[in-house]
């Protein structure tokens, strides 16, 4: 799946200032924050302390579509832009429960970039994070070589569930599944474990859902939408308060039906273009001028505060 | 190296095809040279997330090499998994001799609504 423990120094003095000091110019990490039920997104990191994080609430950070071992014009450094957004996270004035990493972590499902973003995800001062796959990291052998780097639990699955603070999360794998011409899925046997995994999840227990592909089609043509998600909605309609946090599409979108929220959020790898965007017509990388690529990466922060139907969220741009 | 393969084969070939002309205008022993030429090479471009040609026809023995040209990987894998490609990153090739007849779909798999199609038919 997943998840592992951090290695590395915690607390460095020296190191934590050099942090401090990148944070000043720049601000990378968007902060989920869910009390009582609903993430909420608390603003910017560089906007100063933030209003909704009661000391109750937890707080947790999304990053996104890293595609360590890209090196193409869209990006020539990946690893340090993913190091500039750990450098803001860990800059956090108030530290994270965990990060998050909605998956693309690797560009072609290499083993040696798998390696290498384990160990510079290692950098951030928590003390998990949670990765799924995206459809970049299962290019040759299915989850086979993404799992010998993020499978944390030994299950030999991309999905699992885990509850901190009060709150259901669960990891979805739906860059799988698909068939000739279709979007791709989650798959039978995956919507089967999730129907197993929530029966014993009250009504009333925030829920979080970490899916790659969107969770709703954004747009078919280029395969922006997961073919089988109406059966994973309706999973899910019947929770209070239900947040799903999608990559993939390296920007920043919202849909609300219901109680159910969805966000994707940004990459920290390279911009790709609107949905369907007149005049451009595949989903690949774009190419913006250096001094513009920071404002279009980022990093989200998310809180759940107690009472609270939805999740703060805060998307923050790598600078801007 | 495979593009060195490639751009050779398609060079021999059209000497193969010149000499060919050139000898069979003198009546010596055309059909061993043509017995001799070389399988033909054809090229299928991948670009804007889409096999250019996306389909095609071809005669048995053909070998087809595939290049990525997008920023973005991606494979050439049947349906049938007769031929599967690895992560195409880019420039990167892969090549397939077709030796039987038949109607070969393939997809890639990191972005499956991106379709294409051999048909190998004896001309």
């Amino acid at each position: 799946m997943s998840t592992y423990d951090r290695a590395g120094p915690r607390h460095n003095p020296a190191r934590r200032q050099a942090l401090s000091c990148l944070a000043a110019w720049s601000g990378a990490a968007v902060v989920w924050t869910v009390t009582g039920g609903v993430p909420r997104a608390l603003g910017a990191t560089t906007a100063g302390p933030t209003t909704e994080g009661a000391a109750s609430a937890l707080t947790f950070v999304q990053i996104s579509d890293t595609h360590i071992g890209f090196n193409k014009q869209a990006n020539p450094d990946v690893v340090g832009s993913l190091r500039h957004a750990i450098a803001e996270i860990n800059a956090l004035p108030r530290a994270p429960a965990f990060v998050v990493h909605t998956g693309d972590v690797s560009h072609l499902s290499r083993p040696e970039e798998f390696g290498q973003a384990r160990e510079v995800l290692q950098e951030i001062h928590v003390d998990r994070v949670h990765t799924i796959p995206g459809e970049h990291d299962t290019i040759d052998d299915g989850v086979t070589g993404y799992l010998k780097f993020f499978d944390h639990d030994g299950n030999g699955k991309a999905w699992y569930s885990f509850d901190h603070g009060g709150v259901h999360f669960i990891g979805l794998n739906n860059v799988l599944n698909f068939k000739m011409g279709t979007m791709a899925a989650l798959g039978d046997e995956q919507i089967a474990w999730m129907k197993g995994d929530l029966a014993r999840v009250s009504n009333s227990t925030p829920i979080v859902v970490l899916g790659h592909i969107p969770l709703w089609t954004v747009w078919e043509p280029w395969g922006w939408g997961t073919a089988d998600s109406a059966q994973a909605m309706a999973l899910l309609r019947r929770f209070g308060s239900v947040t799903v946090l999608n990559g993939h599409i390296h920007q920043v979108l919202q849909k609300v039906e219901g109680n159910i929220a969805l966000h994707t959020a940004m990459s920290l790898a390279y911009p790709l273009p609107t949905p369907g965007q007149a005049g451009i017509g595949e989903p690949g990388p774009v190419t913006v001028s250096a001094g513009e690529l920071g404002k279009v990466l980022g990093t989200r922060q998310l809180t759940v505060a107690r009472g609270r139907h939805e999740l703060a969220l805060i998307d923050t741009p790598l600078a801007g | 190296m495979n593009e060195a393969l490639s751009r050779n084969t398609s060079r021999s070939l059209r000497g193969g095809v010149v000499l060919a002309l050139a000898v069979g205008t003198a009546f010596v022993m055309p059909a061993i040279l043509a017995a001799a030429a070389p399988a033909l090479t054809v090229d299928v471009n991948i670009a804007k997330f889409a096999y250019g040609p996306k389909e095609i026809t071809v005669a048995p023995g053909t070998k087809i090499v595939w290049t990525n040209h997008d920023q973005t990987p991606h494979t050439v894998t049947s349906n049938d998994k007769s031929f599967a490609s690895k992560g195409l990153d880019t420039d990167d090739k892969f090549e397939h001799t077709f030796t039987s007849e038949g109607d070969f779909s393939y997809i890639c798999t990191v972005h499956p609504y991106m379709t294409g199609v051999v048909h190998v038919r004896k001309q």
